[in-house]
């Protein structure tokens, strides 16, 4: 174990208050073997997660966004243990998850919850929605009886806008936003603090999105939850969020306030990325600073030694400075992170 | 006189549940060089009706019901010999599907399946068709062309295949291209290079371009005029500032309100309430009613026509509101304007 001291290091650096911070993430990383040959040995890795430090302030909703194979979801899952980190520290409550022993972890699955993207994939097809929410009650010792357990599962459904009668009814029966009200009513049965939202949205239609969206709002301030929001659409991102963190190749390559970050984006993939957005706002005026980025996103199996976004790095004053040592995520204005060795050039360019 | 012209259509499946009244009396049309938007959530009919176009419908359990009209140039599609039909297919109308990764097969190289088209419809020799194939490769912008030509799709990303669908799509030239959300699976900034290369290809090639999407964003990026649908119906048309600036349709009007635009955070978002219904079971009356705030017993009573709307020579939706003439609803018609999108 470590001393509080050095506990709450990430946060301290970058400014939180100590007692306000519910999970700090330090370091992170998720490395996964690439097997090959004849064998199917073990011959090189996908860094999915590379060194990712975080915090996230109590009641607060931490944005993740980044387009597919950044390591969003990795980072999403790392967090919760729900796949084994290669690397770094994870502290829930000032608690090293790392040390925990097995009651000290049950105990964090009912703090901590996730909601999955595809609703329907992440429900069992054979149990009504009411038996399975008795049966997450049940497993983790909530509700003293068969007639508590009924109550609470007509509580929970009440509370993510379904209705008693639903209990009954099995996932097929249900359109996908229903669905997605189910897996939101499922990770709340534990009365978790944090949440972690993995593209709980990109699955629905629009109009459906907004009711959604809404729910995770409202749900947010009754039961003063923790979010991390992990999703690839910028405008519900931002929607969501009070601070935002962007990632590429593994890495988070800027982190500000949400509004910081879309005013005033540093980085120029952060740029890039909003600039492909599509405006759905004709009335903004045509969008003339386009940032086109060239080819995709490279493999993360053979980082480069220097910056990640070398390779499709638009600005002008790229430099073999660039392509030989990586950034460094630090503050380049109070509250704003970002991993950019031409940053001050990018805030006056494009 | 309009490059296609689709007059009430009506594509029907017979399923378990009953009938499913998919596409259910649309119309459009789409000039030469123009691009069309049609936009609406899942279920409303908009890949149906482009599928119709091209008569990919499986029958069974599909049908396109007698009375209905697509007519492209001078011919009518659904009264076309099946060898006429198989010309108009690639050389006339080309489509390219929201899956890359499905559409192309994945035991032959991504050149292979280039060459096969160009060698069945402009009847090009094996290696005329070879070189042909690498210049559309390098047309759509895939950087070593050559060696690319040779690649099977397993060995290409998603944007890239899209880009090779384009390709196949543009390889006989046709004179409307349906692009079936074509960018829905890729990432935002590969589909920023999508949407720029449709629009520089029509451009160049002069093609009318029918986009079909469930994005507004999309549609205001690529679209000249926009069909709206919902529940197998058009329910609005208009040019896409039309449509995105002052939507008239009470649908349109939910539809662009669910939409966080960014720097609005602190507005709640104001969803449309329930869910799409089913097609084998549209409401009677309006088939928006009961979802829409404004529905008064004329909306459950009958059904809107595409009414005409005023200041736009093309522009309707199919809402009673818009009927001057009722008198029933003038009391509800003052929501219209607190009704506005936000």
């Amino acid at each position: 174990m470590t001393s509080p001291a050095d506990e709450q290091s990430t946060a301290q650096v970058n400014g939180a208050l100590d007692a306000g911070v519910l999970l700090d993430v330090q370091d992170l990383k998720k490395y996964f073997p690439v097997h090959g040959g004849v064998l199917g040995r073990s011959v090189n890795q996908v860094r999915a997660v590379d060194s990712v430090s975080f915090w996230l302030q109590r009641g607060e909703t931490l944005g993740l966004v980044g387009e597919s194979g950044c390591g969003k979801s990795t980072t999403g899952r790392a967090v919760l243990r729900l796949i084994e980190p290669s690397g770094g520290r994870v502290f829930f409550d000032g608690q090293d998850l790392g040390g925990f022993d097995r009651a000290q972890f049950r105990e964090f699955r009912r703090s901590a919850q996730i909601v999955f993207q595809d609703p329907y994939g992440s429900l069992n097809p054979r149990m009504t929605v009411g038996s399975m929410l008795a049966e997450i009650l049940k497993v983790h010792g909530l509700g003293e009886t068969g007639g508590h357990r009924s109550a609470r599962v007509r509580e929970l459904l009440d509370m993510v806008g379904l209705h008693a009668e639903h209990a009954g009814r099995y996932p097929h029966e249900f359109s996908g936003g229903q669905r997605q009200r189910i897996g939101i009513a499922r990770a709340l049965a534990v009365e978790p603090e944090f949440i972690v939202l993995d593209e709980p949205v990109s699955a629905l239609d629009v109009s459906v999105q907004a009711q959604v969206i809404n729910l995770l709002r409202d749900l947010q301030k009754e039961l003063d939850l923790t979010y991390l929001f992990i999703a690839h659409d910028l405008a519900v991102v931002e929607y969501m969020s009070d601070r935002v963190a962007v990632m590429y190749l593994g890495k988070i390559v800027e982190m500000a306030a949400a509004q910081e970050l879309y005013r005033n984006p540093l980085h120029p993939y952060t740029r890039a990325l909003l600039s492909a957005a599509p405006r759905r706002n004709l009335k903004a005026g045509p969008n003339h600073q386009r940032i086109r980025l060239s080819g995709d996103v490279p493999s993360p199996i053979q980082p480069s030694s220097g910056c990640p976004f070398y390779a499709r790095c638009p600005h002008p004053e790229k430099d073999e400075a660039c392509r030989k040592a990586p950034p460094i995520l630090e503050a380049r204005a109070p509250g704003h992170l970002a991993a950019c060795c031409k940053h001050s050039m990018a805030a006056s360019g494009a | 006189m309009p490059l296609l012209e689709v007059t009430d259509l009506r594509t029907y499946f017979s399923t378990d549940a009953g009938v499913a009244r998919a596409v259910d009396g649309v119309s459009l049309q789409v000039g030469a060089g123009e691009t069309l938007g049609i936009v609406g959530e899942s279920g409303c009919g908009k890949t149906v009706t482009a599928l119709s176009v091209l008569r990919l419908i499986p029958s069974p359990p599909g049908e396109i019901v007698a009375g209905s009209s697509i007519r492209f140039e001078d011919e009518e599609l659904l009264e076309i010999e099946p060898g006429r039909l198989r010309a108009i297919r690639g050389n006339e109308i080309s489509m390219i599907f929201q899956e890359p990764m499905t559409s192309l097969n994945p035991v032959f190289t991504v050149g292979h399946q280039i060459q096969e088209v160009l060698r069945l419809h402009r009847g090009l020799s094996k290696d005329d068709a070879r070189a042909a194939g690498v210049a559309l490769l390098r047309e759509v912008g895939i950087s070593e062309p050559d060696q690319r030509f040779d690649a099977y799709p397993h060995q290409l990303s998603g944007g890239m295949l899209q880009r090779v669908m384009i390709a196949i799509a543009l390889s006989c030239e046709p004179r409307l291209l349906i692009a079936d959300e074509p960018t829905t699976a890729l990432d935002v900034t590969i589909q920023a290079q999508i949407l720029d290369l449709l629009v520089e290809l029509q451009r160049k090639h002069g093609m009318a371009l029918l986009f079909i999407t469930h994005d507004l964003g999309v549609i205001a990026e690529v679209c000249d005029r926009v069909v709206v649908m919902y529940g197998g119906q058009v329910v609005e048309a208009g040019t896409t500032e039309e449509i995105l600036t002052r939507p008239e349709h009470p649908y349109t009007q939910g539809l662009l309100a669910s939409l966080p635009g960014i720097g609005d955070r602190d507005v709640r978002l104001n969803p449309i309430p329930g869910t799409v219904p089913s097609a084998v079971d549209w409401p009677e009356g309006c088939r928006f009613r009961d979802r829409c705030s404004f529905a008064w017993e004329r909306c459950v009573e009958s059904a809107p026509d595409l009414l005409p709307v005023e200041g736009g020579s093309s522009r309707s939706a199919r809402c009673w509101l818009l009927d001057e003439d009722d008198s029933s609803g003038a009391g509800q018609r003052t929501h219209v304007t607190s009704g506005e999108p936000t």
